[in-house]
């Protein structure tokens, strides 16, 4: 408490404090943030966390160009295509319409950034120069949207070239229309070919002198004011012989949205065609395909955390960026709380940084619980040695860190394989996603859960061709597998799937002599035929297709894969090293509640003040508590309206429960003005906070506007 | 015809090309003319044309300005944002750009007319000079001492001005309450039948005989001209269709005279049109693909048909719960959504004046407690109030699922209105397995 800085104000808040030059300078170094002074590998932890989120960043940023690449570079060809449809068509007067792309982006508007961006580099390399991009923010008005694309078109006019500059200004000085763009626009086409060879390349790859067009992209279509776009539309319209127009819609929901903006007197002047990019769905399974499904990347989250990321995803915002966000989050959280995490990196540097552990870390692996659980299956001897030699242990981490990454590269491949083997299944019994089915094996033992038997029991009636492709789905997996046992497996593999096919001839034999044997019989009577195919039925289920019993065998075996590969990581020995798990702090953290904060604030001011005097039973309201925190209890033993006068004497009650017992009678109930002036302050940031109102209802009254009362 | 044409002070020859250029507007043109008079005689101070869309107003009056070459501005309203563009774009139209660069930063009504004297006194029109403003109605929305002080800008200016207003609307929807000087109305009517094929057969193609082209557009306004009589439409529909239309000939299966065969061809296919390229379902580009490919199975998707949106589990509940709350009497929410709501009998709580659907009023607005309420009561599980929630809400409004009705005090309880059908929200329940229906007032 005397460490804190004492404010003069009576309320409370935040406060802004300048700390001293000296407390300051503990912070400059980058790689200083995780240094606890009670650890000396903070930076290493720094720089490992760094280096991973440069891959996960690179990777993610992969990842998206990829999945958009196909519906850009269509987003391309259709430019080009109206490009070259401007070239003189004597006859037909088609070039009014502008043409326009409407891109379907999906609701997830925070990951439209980076499509907008990269779709702008791609226009700019390859079409045209002239590409603007508007927000609906911007643009409230014409006269604002007409400003902006001026303004981004005639700035990069300027960046082309030098010359240009005092004409540009004088341009913009004097009039802010499309036809001052126009003229704009013929002036640097002309120049145009000479100031880019690039383009001129282009130019003469394609054999035709096309004009550039100027594309405009309206990033959030939806959040336009209808009446901004119809005039644009309008105005633009009436230059489209000038100035080769093109628009991309950018829009989040359907393309009907278009029908419902535009009236059919707009719509009509444009030439709409519909862009679908991927959904965000496929987007996050090939982001956790490449992060979290994947044993090269050494960080690693638990089935709870995975769980509350992937249900953030799916509730809430449906944006990848927001996941990738979690896992940053996730990462920084445990580096910076795990000092194990040093471990926690590829598998050469690991064992180095294992090679030289700190005493206090060789403490800290030794009171991980799933190290105490690995000591407790070893001999005696050799639990005495791992908890006294520092060395000892030391070495058996480096084994046991081996044994990690071991079990992470045998790990994945089963996993795909048996996700392959199970989505086949109707129902989806462990999930259609790989996810989930990752989610229940690292949760629990995968093959205790009833989905899991159900599932098997499924893949045991599974018909010929389904199982040989499933198995060959899975050898393809496993090709992609380094380790000697994956090798392993994929023989066997291999091995039953060449007997599968084997099983083709001898089965279709065994038909045609069944076929032969119904042949002979043809002659008999009525009664000797129920009787021989009363015989032959129960022969048949005596007798198992050889098929049936292959089968049973390649099931027992993936059986035998689940059990052997697809441990919970949990039991693996060091797990915690790779393991984020603190599903409670990312939950607090990413899907806050700020109503719920604010009111635990006020009615437990203990829970942030930290202070010992504030602590209070429940139901009670005790003086010390700030004033706004009191003046909040009592009013939430109101109704709609409260009276401020029985307010305040109810206020002043609390405040003088401390000296009432050695105060005077006479002065109970009394009240200072000083009382008075905390009272109304604490009412008006309680109106500040949105928790009540002035009403005209009635007078001296406020109005409660939250839940609850009468 | 071009008898009648007949005004001193211009060029007969001009005159007899500008009533062939101009068909089905001869009289329109005449009384034009006989009402700009010569071109040094002063004009009425301002004329007001009116007529639906495409009925030819802008195109008459430019054109005339153009074939007899007479001092005009042309400056369509709609660009206009503000009015010091317009005296922009008139003054550079009269006097040149440098007379333009005079005006101040933002000039009001008084420079201009202050620029304009000075300008004409320096050099005063020996021709009429005209102001034609396309899409007059949007003067409405400028300055309102600017309309009427366009009217008489003659008496302003002292000059030989004429100002011609071409708007779509009538000019009782223009007048001032504070009165003005009434312009001269002149009405442009629609075309009739037979002069839109008139009018169309003009551009036929050069390789067809033109009375193939006009059986073609008889063909093409026998299915149009029921819902659409704007020139513009057709003529773009006819240049669409027209290379299937022709497509018998090109192949040899019919001749020029079987007209009959042609129709039977193009008839289904023009009809297929009017559903989809006439509403811009499908662009006019892929129409034309499609024309090429020859594939009549692989129909287009429309702009429509992608109407399925897919949305957050929690964003379609806050849909839903806004969905009922918006079409819902918000006394029905104790018998919905409480689980011992009492006995309620239906008779007492159907109340005769909310028999009539609620479907047929539209969505009612609803504070934010309510949609909350109404929320946390149908999702099936326990949702913390978290700020993700309530941002979902307020991009449901971005994406004008939802619409914000009122004023604009966030803090004091929000009003909403659900902006979407019932086949939508029908849709969306159906994908998260909650029956609507049960919940919905108009359907118990």
């Amino acid at each position: 408490m005397s460490e804190t800085p004492v404010t003069s104000s009576v309320s409370k808040g935040c406060f802004v404090f300048k700390s001293t030059s000296k407390k300051r300078k503990r912070h400059v170094g980058v790689g200083g943030y995780l240094v606890d002074g009670s650890d000396d590998n903070g930076s290493d932890r720094f720089r490992i966390c760094q280096k991973l989120w440069e891959t996960v960043q690179m990777n993610t940023e992969v990842i998206q160009d990829q999945l958009n690449k196909h519906v850009l570079d269509s987003l391309v060809e259709f430019i080009k295509k109206h490009d070259l449809g401007n070239s003189p068509d004597v006859w037909r007067q088609r070039s009014s319409e502008i043409p326009t792309a409407a891109l379907m982006l999906g609701v997830n508007v925070p990951d439209h950034a980076m499509t907008f961006r990269s779709l702008c580099n791609l226009l700019q390399d390859s079409v045209t120069p002239f590409v603007v991009s508007v927000h609906a923010k911007e643009c409230a008005a014409v006269k604002l949207l007409i400003h902006k694309l001026l303004e981004q078109l005639m700035g990069k006019g300027v960046s082309v070239d030098e010359e240009q500059e005092d004409e540009t200004a004088l341009l913009q000085r004097t009039q802010c229309t499309i036809s001052a763009l126009c003229q704009w626009y013929k002036t640097v086409t002309k120049k145009c070919p000479q100031v880019s060879p690039q383009r001129k390349a282009n130019l003469k790859n394609n054999d035709l002198p096309r004009s550039l067009p100027v594309v405009v992209i309206f990033k959030d279509f939806e959040a336009f004011n209808s009446q901004v776009l119809q005039d644009f539309i309008l105005i633009c319209s009436r230059y489209t012989q000038e100035l080769p127009f093109i628009f991309i819609f950018g829009i989040a929901t359907s393309p009907s949205a278009i029908q419902h903006r535009l009236p059919h007197s707009v719509s009509s002047l444009l030439c709409i065609e519909v862009f679908q990019s991927l959904s965000c769905t496929q987007h996050l399974a090939s982001v956790f395909d490449k992060l979290i499904l994947n044993s090269q990347f050494p960080f690693k989250l638990s089935s709870r955390v995975i769980q509350v990321l992937v249900g953030i995803f799916l509730y809430h915002d449906f944006s990848v960026q927001n996941f990738v966000k979690g896992l940053q989050f996730s990462m920084l959280e445990h580096f910076n709380g795990q000092p194990l995490s040093v471990l926690c990196c590829q598998k050469k540097e690991a064992l180095l940084f294992a090679k030289t552990l700190s005493q206090k870390n060789v403490e800290r692996i030794r009171h991980l619980p799933s190290f105490m659980r690995y000591v407790e299956t070893q001999e005696p001897q050799e639990q005495v040695q791992l908890l006294t030699s520092d060395e000892h242990v030391k070495d058996t981490c480096q084994k046991l860190l081996k044994n990690l990454h071991k079990y992470h590269k045998n790990y994945y491949p089963i996993l795909q394989c048996l996700h392959s083997l199970t989505s086949l299944l109707p129902k989806f019994p462990l999930g259609k996603h790989i996810r989930e089915l990752h989610v229940s094996c690292i949760e629990k033992n995968l093959w205790e859960t009833e989905e899991y038997d159900s599932a098997m029991q499924l893949l045991r009636i599974l018909a010929k061709d389904e199982l040989v492709a499933a198995l060959e789905k899975c050898a393809e997996i496993l090709k992609s597998a380094k380790t000697k046992r994956m090798q392993n497996v994929l023989q066997q593999v291999e091995d039953f799937i060449g007997r599968l096919e084997a099983l083709e001839g001898v089965t279709s034999e065994e038909s045609t002599g069944d076929g032969v044997i119904l042949e002979k019989n043809r002659r008999t009577d009525l009664f000797q035929l129920q009787k021989t195919l009363l015989e032959k039925e129960s022969r048949r289920t005596k007798r198992v297709n050889p098929y049936e019993v292959l089968r049973s065998q390649v099931i027992e075996f993936i059986d035998s894969l689940v059990r052997e590969y697809l441990t919970p990581a949990e039991l693996q020995p060091l797990s915690e090293v790779c393991y984020y798990s603190s599903s409670a702090v990312l939950r607090q953290r990413l899907n806050v509640s700020p109503r719920t904060s604010i009111q635990t604030a006020l009615s437990h001011p203990f829970h942030y003040l930290q202070n010992e005097s504030l602590k209070t039973n429940a139901g009670t309201i005790s003086s010390a508590a700030p004033d706004l925190c009191i003046v909040y209890k009592l009013h939430l033993e109101c109704g709609r309206l409260i009276n401020l006068y029985d307010w305040l004497e109810a206020f002043v009650t609390v405040m003088s429960a401390a000296e009432d017992q050695d105060a005077d009678s006479e002065e109970k109930g009394k009240f200072d003005s000083l009382k008075h002036a905390r009272f109304i302050q604490a009412v008006s940031e309680l109106e500040f906070l949105g928790f009540v109102k002035s009403t005209k209802q009635k007078t001296d009254h406020v109005a409660r506007l939250t839940w609850g009362g009468c | 015809m071009s008898v009648t044409l007949q005004c001193p002070g211009y060029p007969e020859d001009t005159l007899r090309s500008l009533a062939d250029r101009l068909p089905c507007r001869e009289t329109q043109l005449t009384s034009l003319l006989s009402l700009m008079g010569q071109p040094d005689q002063y004009s009425y101070p301002s004329v007001f044309i009116y007529g639906h869309r495409a009925t030819g107003k802008s195109h008459v009056v430019l054109t005339i300005m153009k074939d007899l070459e007479l001092p005009h501005a042309s400056v369509d309203c709609v660009e206009c944002v503000s009015g010091g563009l317009l005296f922009h774009q008139v003054l550079s139209a009269f006097f040149g750009p440098d007379a333009a660069a005079l005006l101040p930063r933002c000039p009001s009504l008084s420079d201009f007319v202050r620029l304009y004297k000075q300008m004409s006194s320096s050099t005063p029109a020996t021709q009429t000079r005209y102001i034609i403003l396309d899409r007059a109605e949007r003067m409405r929305d400028m300055d309102f001492s600017l309309l009427p002080a366009l009217l008489r800008l003659q008496e302003l200016v002292n000059d030989n001005v004429t100002v011609i207003l071409l708007s779509e609307i009538v000019w009782e929807k223009f007048r001032p309450n504070t009165g003005c000087f009434e312009p001269l109305l002149f009405h442009f009517p629609d075309y009739s039948k037979a002069e839109l094929v008139q009018i169309l057969s003009w551009d036929h193609h050069p390789s067809y005989t033109p009375e193939l082209y006009a059986s073609y557009i008889n063909i093409l306004l026998g299915v149009f001209f029921s819902v659409c009589r704007d020139l513009r439409e057709l003529r773009h529909l006819a240049v669409l269709n027209f290379s299937k239309f022709c497509e018998p000939l090109e192949k040899g299966e019919a001749k020029e005279s079987d007209i009959h065969k042609l129709w039977k061809n193009i008839e289904p296919h023009l009809h297929r049109a009017m559903q989809t390229v006439y509403l811009r379902e499908v662009s006019s580009m892929q129409w034309e693909q499609q024309q090429m490919d020859e594939k009549e199975a692989t129909t287009l998707r429309g702009l429509s048909a992608h109407a399925h949106i897919e949305l957050p589990y929690y964003s379609k509940f806050l849909l839903i719960a806004a969905y009922l709350a918006s079409f819902n009497p918000a006394r029905t929410d104790r018998r919905f959504f409480l689980k011992n709501h009492g006995k309620i009998r239906k008779t007492n709580f159907l109340k005769k004046h909310e028999k009539t659907s609620n479907h047929l009023l539209g969505p009612k607005p609803f504070p934010l407690d309510r949609l909350l309420a109404i929320f946390y009561s149908v999702v099936d599980s326990r949702v913390a109030p978290t700020a993700s929630v309530f941002s979902q809400i307020s991009s449901l409004v971005t994406l004008q699922l939802l619409s914000q009705v009122g004023h604009d005090d966030q803090l004091d309880s929000p009003k909403y209105k659900c902006a979407v059908s019932l086949d939508f929200i029908l849709a969306i329940s159906r994908t998260v397995s909650f029956d609507v229906v049960r919940y919905l007032y108009d359907f118990l």
